[in-house]
């Protein structure tokens, strides 16, 4: 609740200064006028929507699988570990903004390249969260499983990978909004639909509402995807006590 | 896998496989050595208490016996053996009941037929209607039983529990105890028992070994013949746990002070 009174705030002061400040509805419309347009647009951004929303979902699924993988091979093998952690560190470094336009050469204008970049920026914090929690399995835990004959595979199914699972979504948790951005740049390298295509034809056709319109759903996509994972990890792991979010 | 039939007279699965022989053992970490020269021998089936203030490599010498950790100098003969830890180290996202049937599931069992088998051995020590409560749900007590449970169902000859009953309250420790007495009664096994409870030693024992510390090595072995079941006002049974204090104190104070 404390939450929505603190946005109806901010956009309250927002609109005062759209109003007041006489800044021109072109360049930063008032709230009253980007809640106009997602009401008259609302078909454009639905259609656009499903579409950047079925990318990002896809982009943090392929994260989520690739991220533990990676976390997982690199757990169970320190020269694996040794090798790759430098490379990930300087996958993030990769300028998406840049590369997005070669992918897209590459991988052609379907989804193919904005999964592709969704995952690469993603699958980091995945990564290290799921990397660092199975570092973390009580070294206890593990002689006791050797008393019990667990081999290591029996270890990592037992122990490990349950241990592991909540901080694979809570790096999930962190890719989300970082994933919205990702697929908006995705968008602008080349495509022909999704709200970050909307939004790069929505400006020099000066519809800057529409263009904010745009920007609110994705924002308000984030936020529900974050929550969704955050409820994701309550029912499959309801035996840690996650920090509350609510 | 056991099954619960087993008359108290039944001998433990292979004798020859439970028995511990600690032959001069020494184990150092770093500059610090924990064990030194230590011996100790358990016969299969018999129940040895290993007493001694904290740090004196009691830890260790379980360690050794489950095989976790190899000699720097001496030998260690042991069969299959189980470890209880302290911490009961339950999986916090296991049911009490998959707890408990970990040994078997990791043995191979599916997890039908490691429920099957641990089921029954549930109303034994009183967690019926647990079966599916996360540890988080049950009491210290019900967890240091589910936690014995999963040794006991582990299927190894050898028992090692390391202070098993510590973290409990007096009357949870006394019951535990009891349960502990009927389960070995019920189905023999070798137990190396390891704890700073005297009265508790030569409660549950029939033999108690007293270590010192600095460098870890037993001082005085105690037989404890009184039988079963024993009660701790027992005037025999306080003598003996006088006598343990007695070496326990003597064990402190230096190695001239060893008793026999």
């Amino acid at each position: 609740m404390i939450a929505a009174l603190l946005a109806l705030g901010l956009v309250g002061l927002w609109q005062l200064y759209a109003g007041v400040g006489g800044v021109d509805d072109l360049i930063l419309p008032a709230p009253s006028e980007i809640a106009t347009a997602l009401w008259t647009d609302r078909e454009l951004l639905w259609d656009n929507f499903v579409v950047t929303a079925g990318e990002v979902a896809l982009g943090i699924a392929a994260a989520l699988a690739l991220g533990f993988a990676c976390a997982v091979a690199m757990h169970f093998s320190r020269s694996v570990r040794r090798a790759t952690y430098p490379l990930l560190v300087a996958s993030q470094a990769i300028p998406v903004v840049i590369v997005a336009p070669l992918l897209v050469v590459w991988l052609g204008f379907g989804i193919g390249p904005k999964v592709a970049i969704i995952a690469v920026i993603c699958f980091f914090p995945i990564t290290v969260t799921t990397l660092d929690a199975l570092g973390r399995v009580d070294r206890d835990t593990m002689k006791l499983l050797r008393t019990l004959d667990a081999t290591r595979w029996g270890a990592f199914r037992f122990a490990e990978a349950p241990a592991a699972l909540p901080a694979a979504l809570s790096g999930a948790k962190i890719a989300v909004a970082v994933a919205v951005i990702g697929a908006v740049f995705a968008e602008y390298a080349g495509s022909s639909e999704g709200l970050g295509h909307l939004i790069l034809q929505a400006i020099p056709q000066l519809e800057t509402a529409r263009a904010w319109a745009a920007v609110v759903v994705l924002a308000a996509f984030a936020v529900a995807l974050f929550y969704a994972l955050d409820w994701a990890q309550r029912l499959l792991v309801p035996w840690t006590r996650t920090e509350r979010t609510s | 896998m056991q099954t619960q039939t087993a008359s108290p007279a039944s001998p433990p699965a292979e004798p020859e496989h439970g028995a511990i022989r600690v032959d001069g053992v020494t184990r150092r970490f770093g500059a610090v050595t924990a064990i030194e020269r230590l011996s100790l021998t358990v016969r299969a089936g018999e129940v040895v208490a290993v007493v001694g203030p904290s740090g004196c490599g009691k830890s260790t010498l379980l360690e050794l016996v489950c095989g976790l950790a190899a000699p720097d100098a001496g030998r260690v003969e042991a069969g299959p053996a189980a470890l209880m830890p302290q911490r009961d180290l339950l999986l916090p996202w296991a049911s009490a009941l998959d707890n408990a049937a970990l040994g078997l599931r990791l043995r191979g069992a599916s997890k039908a037929a490691a429920r099957a088998a641990a089921a029954p051995v549930f109303a034994q020590f009183g967690l019926t209607g647990f079966e599916r409560s996360r540890p988080a749900a049950l009491s210290g007590g019900m967890r240091q039983r589910v936690a014995f449970l999963r040794t006991l169902l582990a299927g190894k000859p050898i028992l090692c529990l390391d202070e098993p009953f510590a973290a409990l309250d007096a009357l949870s420790r006394a019951e535990m105890q009891a349960w502990l007495a009927e389960a070995l009664a019920r189905e023999p096994r070798t137990v190396l028992l390891v704890t700073h409870d005297v009265e508790e030693a030569v409660l549950l024992a029939d033999r108690v070994a007293v270590m010192a510390p600095r460098p870890g090595r037993i001082v005085a072995e105690i037989t404890v013949a009184p039988p079963r079941p024993r009660v701790a006002t027992d005037p025999a049974i306080v003598a003996l746990r006088s006598r343990a204090i007695e070496a326990l104190a003597a064990g402190a104070r230096g190695p001239d002070g060893a008793a026999p």
